[in-house]
């Protein structure tokens, strides 16, 4: 326990002066997730390595069936904004509709969450992007007793990064459409326990693994794809959530989601099954489609750029 | 709760059907030779299809052997009537593998690059 205290600590003071250490080579900013010729989409579950001007609106989650055998729809909308070009925030805030085993079914706001995104570097020729970010759920802002939402802050400082194989030798062409994009991050409830249940510190990870159709037609080998084929991007995306203090029988908790995600000019649209990664996680399996837009592509001149060129 | 939803996503779909054209990120469709093509003759010419309508002034292709020497004429040009396409002209060309570089700038001033192999004999 001590020991990954200590590696909570390390990782947050990483995160904290990082910044400093890299801030100008984030000098090459653009929307949406570019790094040299590769194209990173919007992913479903893993948070992404870059600030943009997006909205997903909507995402529909039906996650597996809970351990407690309740089942669960989620209907979800977040924003992220450009401030700078490298600077963003996002807001997102969900609507649940909860049926509990025997009891009557819930609907309603299952809490609101933000994010302040900083872009700190981006290396085209190495296909390279990292993101720090601090996300907060806020308190009281969904049904607390009947939907389960949270009745403490969360501040959950991360890390983001994404990596394309672009710059593999031509002998391993076929990989060189792979791209990984990740999160490492922790959360830190601001307060210790909610009606006698722990809320524990938990440590984050989780990456997405995509091999991009569009970027082996453009840059490595023409197969004769076409639209609406030659913009397809099968990934798996695996997330998962460990505490590391006040655990109480509390277990590591994940999804492993394969899918597929269709990127067009301005929106793209993902579909990803979800399989819990243990009986903690939930029962058999759910799913998710989500309806993603490009918000820089379809309003260059207004909403879709940065508030200030600073 | 699903009118909203349902009036939310036909707004969206509305906006995106009726939005201005070409207005976007600019992505390599095809090009001519084909992506990672080994050819039996060399062409005359490279020329790349794009998604989007380019900026010229800020549009350019090169193309260099494996020794890093460009093989190019220089001549970028985006064809009249063709605002998507961008082509250039190359030198004879012994058989060999070629780097077709390319940066663009979409009409809306969203840049983007890439580059791609061809081969010869």
């Amino acid at each position: 326990m001590t020991f990954l205290r200590f590696t909570a600590g390390v990782a947050f003071a990483a995160l904290a002066i990082t910044p400093l250490a890299i801030t100008p080579l984030a000098k090459d900013a653009v929307a949406h997730g570019f790094a040299g010729q590769r194209f990173f989409p919007a992913t479903l579950l893993t948070d992404d390595p870059f600030v943009a001007d997006e909205m997903s609106f909507p995402t529909f989650t039906r996650p597996p069936t809970s351990a407690d055998r309740s089942q669960e729809f989620d209907f979800d909308v977040d924003i992220a904004k450009r401030i700078t070009p490298n600077f963003g925030i996002t807001i997102g805030q969900g609507w649940t509709h909860l049926q509990p085993t025997g009891l009557p079914a819930a609907t309603g706001l299952s809490g609101l969450h933000t994010g302040a995104q900083y872009q700190l570097f981006i290396d085209g020729p190495h296909e390279a992007l990292g993101l720090v970010g601090l996300n907060v759920s806020w308190a009281h802002t969904g049904r607390v007793a009947a939907l389960g939402s949270p009745d403490v802050t969360t501040l959950s400082p991360t890390f983001n990064f994404g990596k394309g194989f672009g710059d593999l030798s031509p002998s391993l062409a076929y990989l060189r459409p792979f791209a990984v994009t990740g999160n490492l991050g922790f959360d830190f409830p601001t307060k210790t326990e909610s009606a006698g249940t722990p809320n524990p510190n938990n440590f984050n990870y989780g990456f997405a693994l995509e091999y991009s159709l569009p970027y082996l037609q453009c840059c490595v080998k023409d197969i004769g794809l076409r639209a609406p084929f030659n913009q397809l991007i099968p990934l798996v995306e695996i997330a998962f959530t460990s505490p590391i203090d006040r655990a109480q029988g509390i277990q590591t908790v994940g999804t492993i989601q394969p899918g597929i995600i269709w990127s067009g000019t301005y929106f793209q649209i993902g579909a990803e099954a979800i399989l819990p990664v243990n009986k903690a996680s939930g029962r058999g399996f759910g799913g998710v489609v989500q309806f993603h837009v490009y918000l820089d592509d379809l309003f260059p001149r207004s909403f879709g750029k940065p508030i200030s060129e600073w | 709760m699903r009118k909203i939803i349902a009036a939310v996503l036909a707004a969206e779909m509305a906006l995106i059907v009726a939005g201005p054209a070409a207005r976007a990120h600019a992505f390599l469709d095809h090009a001519n030779p084909p992506v990672g093509s080994a050819l039996q003759a060399a062409p005359a010419a490279i020329t790349l299809w794009f998604t989007q309508d380019l900026e010229p002034a800020f549009s350019k292709v090169t193309v260099t052997n494996q020794a890093g020497q460009r093989v190019d004429l220089g001549n970028v040009q985006v064809p009249q009537g063709a605002p998507a396409q961008l082509q250039v002209g190359l030198r004879p060309l012994p058989p060999g593998t070629y780097r077709v570089s390319w940066r663009v700038v979409s009409v809306d001033t969203h840049p983007s690059e890439g580059s791609f192999q061809f081969s010869i004999g």
